[in-house]
C-alpha cells in the first residue's frame, strides 16, 4: 500500500472539492444569503488539509489495482463527510448523520433526501446539493484524472475503480485524454439541456438544478412537488435527457467522431432504450384507468419509467399509487439500471444481458452436455472472466441487499418500505415505495438505517468492489 | 505522435511502455485478449484484440489518424502484411520485424517496394552491437554520435588503478588525456560527478571522447587493450549467425558451439570460414576440449537466459578477457550487475531504442531540435544529440555562466567538423551538434536542459 499516494490523492480531492463549492458562493452572493457563509468556511475546512499537496509530493508516484481501489472508496467517503459541512453549519441540515446522508445521496447522484421542506433552505445549498450530483456523475476521480498527471501512468487503475460497467476500456490511448473526452461530453450534453429548458420558459435557478440532477441522474429537486408543477414541454424535455444520460458515453463518443458504424454496433444501448418502450407502454395500459386522457398517462409514465431505470429519481406523480403492476415493473427497472458507462446507477443493462445469455448458454449445456457454446455481446466473444466478474458482482450484490434489508427493517417499517429503501440508495434512485416513496422521504428511518443506507449508496456508485476492498486487511498491509 | 503497436511480445510490450511514456499515444493490437489486458493495466496505452493484418481491426485501432504503425508479431510475413494493409488504409509510415536471415538480403529491395519507412531485425541489431564491443573489448557498452566519430565509451576502473582516490579534475591533470567522464555508477546509484568527484576503483563509468582517443586513457587507468582475435560463441542461433559473419569479416577466427546437428549444417555451410562444432554448450567437458581459456572472448547466446549467466562466470573464471551474455528475460538487473558479467546484451532494449531513435527523430521534423537518443547504462541514463537552430535563444554565452539544470551534462560539441571537448568558456552556437547526457529522462528540446527554459 502506497500510503502517501492516497494522501496525496485525497488532498488534491479536497482542494477539488472546495472549487467545485465555488459556483454554490456565487449563487449566495446573488441572492444575498447569510448561509453563503457556511461555504465559504467549508471551503476553508477543505483547503486546510488540501494544501498540503503543494509542499509534499510522493516518492513513487507508481500505484497498483489495490491502491486504486482504496483511494477511490476513501474519496467517496471524505468527499461525502466534508461535502456535509454546508448543510451543518447553515442550520439546513442540523445532525450530522442526516447531512452526511444527503451529501452522499448527493455525489453518488441516489437523490434520496432527508428534507422535508426544501423550499425552505435557502438557495445556495440548495445549488451545492444539486451541484454534488452533477460532479458526482460522471465522477470526482474521472474529473481529477482529466486535469492533473496524478498518478504517472498509473491511472487507470483509479479510472477502473470509479467507472461502471462490467469492462472499462478507454476510448483513446492516454487516460487523460479519455477522462477529458468524457466530460467534454457531459458538459455539452449538460449545456444543451439547460438552454432547451431556460427556451421552456423554466426560471434559471430551477433549470441549472434540474439540470444537474439529470446530468448526473441524481434527482435532488427544487420544489416540494418534485418535478409535478413544471408544465408539460419542461417534463417531456427532462424525461427525454435523463434517459440520454443512461446512455453509454462511448456511443455519443463514436457518434461525435461520425463513426456512426461503430456507435449501432453499441447493443447495449438499444436493449436499454428496448426496455424503456416496452416497460412505457405496459405502465400506460396498466395506468390507462387512473387518467383522464391517454396523453397525460404516457407523459407520467414516460417520466417514471425514464427516471426510474436511469436511476435518477426525479417524479411527477406518486406513483405509489400506482396499481401493482405498474410498481412491481418500476421496482424491477431499478435493479436493471442504465447503460454501463452512463452516469446512472443498478446492475446496467450490459450486466444483464450478459447474465441472461449466460442462463441461456447453461440451460443449452444441460441439454447438450457435450456443446461447445460461446457467449458473445455486440459481436464479441465475452471472455469467461469478465462472465465471472459478473456473476460474482451479482451475487455481492444479493448479499448487500439482504443485509441492508435485515438492518433497515429494524426500524419496524412495511416490507414494502425496507426493501425499496434498500434498493432506492443501493441502486442510486432516490425514491422508493410506501414510506420512502416520491411524497415521502427517508427522514422518518433511524441513524443506524441512514448509515447502512449512506454505505450503501457509495457502495452501489463504486460498484461494491472498492469499498469492500476497504475491509481486506491485505489492502492496508505496507509494501 | 500516435503509434500502433501489432504483436505484443517481449519487443510490443517494450514499445509500448517505452513510447507511452515519452508521451506518445500507442494503441497496441495483440490476438490474446490476457496480453492486450496486462499491457494495458500496467502502461497507460489502449488495446484491441484481434488480428493486427485484419482490416476492421486496424480501423478499430483507427489506423487512419495514426502517424505510424510497428509490426512485431512473430511472424516475419504476417508483419509486412500489416505494414501493407495499413499503408492502404491510413496514411501512416510503417515499421516491420523481418528476422528470418533468409530475408536479411532483401531488406533494401522490400523496403523500397513496400515502402516501409524501417525494416528492424532484432538478432541484426544485438549482433552488430556484439561486434561493436568485441572491438573495443575494454568497454562494456559502446556508443557512437556525430556519425562514429565521438564515442560514448562504459567502463569499469580496474583494482589497482592509478585513478583511483583522484577527483576529476586531478585525474585531467595527472593524464592528460582528452576525455569526460560523463556518469558514474556506484552501488547502485547513477550521478553526473562535478570536477571534485573522487573517483574509485570499481566504479561503472562512462566516458565521451573521439573514436579511438581512448587507448591512451585506458593504458593509464590500467586497462589492458588487447585486440579481440579469437572469439567463442555457444548457441547457434540467428544472432550468433549474423555475429559470426560480421566478426570474420574484421578478420577474427569464429568458433561456434551449437545443440542442434541440423543448425550445425545450416551454419558451416552458410559461413564456411567458421568452425561449428556440434555439442552441448554447458558441458564442461566440451568446452575445455575446445579450449574455452584461451579464446579472447566468449559471446553467450543460448535461450536460457540462466545458462548463459553461468556459461558467463565459468569464461570469467577461467581467464577469458572479455565476455558478453545475452539476457531475454531476467528483469533483475541489480542481481545481474552485482554479478561482474562485463557486457550483456539485452535484444528487445537495443530494438526498442532502435526505434526509438527513429520516433524521436521523426518528432524531431515538427519542431524539436533533437537528432538521436541513446539510452545509456541499461536505460537507465540518456545521451542525446540535439542541433542547434537559428533562434536558439542562449548562444554566445559561455558555459559556466548558463543555469544548466542537475543532471544535465554537456559532454561534446561538434562544431564545423571539429570536435570540441567543452569547458567553462565555451559557448553554443547556432549550427552546432551537442550531446547531452543526463539521467533524467525528460528532454525534448536543448532548451529543457536549463533550470528556467
Amino acid at each position: 500500500m502506497n500510503f502517501s499516494m492516497v494522501f496525496y490523492v485525497l488532498g488534491w480531492l479536497l482542494d477539488f472539492e472546495a472549487m467545485f463549492m465555488l459556483p454554490s458562493v456565487i449563487t449566495g452572493i446573488i441572492y444575498h444569503e447569510q448561509a453563503v457563509l457556511s461555504l465559504l468556511a467549508s471551503m476553508l475546512a477543505c483547503l486546510v488539509p488540501g494544501v498540503f499537496v503543494f509542499f509534499f509530493k510522493p516518492k513513487d508516484k507508481k500505484i497498483y489495482a489495490r491502491e486504486g481501489y482504496a483511494i477511490t472508496a476513501l474519496a467517496w467517503i471524505v468527499l461525502s463527510i466534508f461535502g456535509a459541512i454546508p448543510f451543518v453549519l447553515s442550520g439546513s441540515i442540523p445532525g450530522f448523520i442526516d447531512a452526511v446522508f444527503e451529501t452522499a445521496s448527493g455525489f453518488t447522484t441516489t437523490g434520496a433526501s432527508i428534507l422535508t421542506n426544501v423550499e425552505a433552505v435557502p438557495h445556495c445549498i440548495l445549488f451545492w446539493r444539486s451541484f454534488t450530483h452533477w460532479v458526482g456523475g460522471m465522477g470526482v476521480i474521472v474529473f481529477m484524472i482529466a486535469f492533473l498527471p496524478l498518478a504517472g501512468g498509473s491511472e487507470m487503475f483509479l479510472m477502473k475503480a470509479e467507472s461502471p460497467g462490467p469492462s472499462v476500456s478507454k476510448l483513446v490511448p492516454k487516460v487523460k485524454t479519455t477522462a477529458l473526452t468524457l466530460y467534454k461530453l457531459y458538459i455539452w450534453l449538460t449545456i444543451v439541456e439547460i438552454v432547451i429548458l431556460l427556451l421552456g420558459h423554466m426560471p434559471l435557478f430551477d433549470t441549472l438544478c434540474i439540470t444537474f440532477g439529470t446530468a448526473g441522474t441524481g434527482g435532488f429537486s427544487v420544489l416540494n412537488s418534485g418535478c409535478a408543477d413544471y408544465t408539460a414541454f419542461q417534463q417531456i424535455v427532462i424525461t427525454i435527457f435523463m434517459i440520454m444520460f443512461g446512455v453509454n458515453f462511448n456511443f455519443y463518443y463514436y457518434v461525435s467522431r461520425k463513426r456512426l458504424k461503430d456507435a449501432m454496433h453499441i447493443s447495449e444501448v438499444f436493449v436499454y432504450l428496448g426496455i424503456i418502450a416496452a416497460s412505457i407502454a405496459m405502465i400506460t395500459v396498466n395506468i390507462s384507468s387512473l387518467y383522464s386522457s391517454r396523453g397525460t398517462a404516457l407523459k407520467d409514465a414516460a417520466f417514471q419509467v425514464g427516471s426510474i431505470i436511469t436511476t435518477t429519481g426525479f417524479a411527477t406523480t406518486d406513483f405509489n399509487l400506482w396499481p401493482s403492476f405498474s410498481k412491481a415493473l418500476l421496482v424491477t427497472l431499478m435493479f436493471v439500471g442504465a447503460c454501463a458507462g452512463s452516469t446512472g446507477g443498478g446492475l446496467k443493462v450490459s450486466r444483464v444481458q450478459i447474465l441472461c445469455k449466460s442462463v441461456v448458454k447453461e440451460v443449452y449445456f444441460l441439454t447438450h452436455p457435450h456443446t461447445i457454446r460461446k457467449v458473445t455481446m455486440d459481436g464479441r466473444q465475452v471472455e469467461h472472466t469478465v462472465r465471472r466478474s459478473v456473476l460474482t458482482y451479482l451475487s455481492a450484490y444479493m448479499v448487500v441487499v439482504v443485509f441492508s434489508v435485515l438492518l433497515v427493517s429494524l426500524d419496524n417499517f412495511d416490507l414494502e418500505t425496507s426493501f425499496t429503501a434498500v434498493a432506492a440508495t443501493l441502486n442510486n434512485i432516490g425514491p422508493g415505495l410506501g414510506k420512502v416513496g416520491p411524497s415521502a422521504n427517508f427522514s422518518s428511518l433511524s441513524g443506524l438505517s441512514k448509515i447502512v443506507l449512506t454505505f450503501d449508496m457509495i457502495a452501489g456508485r463504486l460498484e461494491l468492489f472498492p469499498v469492500f476492498s476497504l475491509f481486506a486487511p491485505s489492502t492496508w498491509r505496507k509494501s | 505522435m500516435k503509434i500502433i503497436v501489432i504483436g505484443c511480445g517481449k519487443i510490443g510490450e517494450e514499445l509500448a511502455g517505452v513510447l507511452s511514456h515519452e508521451g506518445n499515444d500507442i494503441t497496441i493490437i495483440d490476438k490474446n485478449e490476457q496480453v492486450v489486458q496486462t499491457v494495458c493495466d500496467r502502461y497507460d496505452v489502449m488495446g484491441v484484440v484481434g488480428n493486427g493484418a485484419s482490416y476492421p481491426t486496424q480501423l478499430e485501432a483507427e489506423v487512419g489518424s495514426a502517424d505510424l504503425m510497428i509490426a512485431v508479431t512473430g511472424s516475419d510475413e504476417l508483419n509486412l502484411l500489416c505494414c501493407l494493409i495499413a499503408k492502404k488504409a491510413g496514411n501512416c509510415s510503417t515499421i516491420a520485424r523481418v528476422r528470418n536471415p533468409e530475408y536479411n538480403t532483401e531488406v533494401p529491395f522490400l523496403k523500397e517496394e513496400l515502402g516501409l519507412a524501417m525494416i528492424i531485425n532484432q538478432e541484426q541489431t544485438a549482433a552488430s552491437e556484439i561486434a561493436r564491443i568485441l572491438r573495443v573489448p575494454s568497454a562494456i557498452e559502446v556508443t557512437t554520435f556525430a556519425r562514429g566519430r565521438v564515442e560514448l565509451l562504459r567502463l569499469r576502473i580496474p583494482e589497482k588503478s592509478e585513478v583511483d582516490g583522484l577527483s576529476l579534475v586531478e585525474m585531467h591533470h595527472r593524464l592528460n588525456a582528452n576525455v569526460l567522464v560523463c556518469t558514474v555508477q556506484r552501488d547502485g546509484q547513477i550521478v553526473i560527478p562535478n570536477g571534485n568527484y573522487i573517483l574509485r576503483s570499481g566504479d561503472d563509468i562512462s566516458i565521451v571522447c573521439e573514436a579511438d582517443a581512448e587507448k591512451i586513457f585506458f593504458r593509464h587507468i590500467g586497462i589492458r587493450q588487447q585486440p579481440v582475435r579469437r572469439v567463442m560463441i555457444i548457441g547457434g542461433g540467428d544472432i550468433a549467425y549474423y555475429l559470426a559473419e560480421a566478426l570474420s569479416a574484421y578478420g577474427m577466427s569464429v568458433k561456434i558451439i551449437e545443440k542442434k546437428f541440423e543448425r550445425c549444417e545450416f551454419l558451416s555451410e552458410k559461413m564456411p570460414r567458421i568452425t561449428v562444432i556440434h555439442g552441448d554448450g554447458s558441458s564442461r567437458e566440451l568446452l575445455e576440449e575446445e579450449d574455452l581459456g584461451s579464446c579472447d572472448a566468449v559471446v553467450t547466446l543460448t535461450g536460457i537466459d540462466e545458462e548463459n549467466v553461468i556459461l558467463s562466470l565459468y569464461a570469467k573464471q577461467s581467464g577469458v578477457r572479455k565476455v558478453i551474455t545475452k539476457i531475454n528475460h531476467i528483469t533483475f538487473k541489480e542481481v545481474i550487475d552485482s554479478l561482474n558479467l562485463d557486457s550483456t546484451i539485452e535484444p528487445r532494449h537495443l530494438t526498442a531504442e532502435y526505434i526509438l531513435q527513429y520516433v524521436r527523430a521523426r518528432r524531431n521534423a515538427s519542431g524539436s531540435n533533437m537528432e538521436t537518443l541513446h539510452k545509456i547504462i541499461d536505460g537507465r541514463a540518456e545521451a542525446i544529440e540535439f542541433t542547434i537552430k537559428d533562434d536558439f535563444k542562449r548562444k554566445n554565452i559561455s558555459l559556466q555562466a548558463l543555469p544548466i539544470r542537475k543532471n544535465v551534462l554537456i559532454a561534446c560539441i561538434t562544431r564545423d567538423g571539429k570536435i570540441i571537448q567543452p569547458r567553462g568558456a565555451d559557448v553554443l552556437l547556432p549550427g552546432d551538434s551537442v550531446v547531452v547526457v543526463t539521467v533524467d529522462s525528460q528532454l525534448d528540446d536543448i532548451d529543457d536542459i536549463f533550470e528556467d527554459r
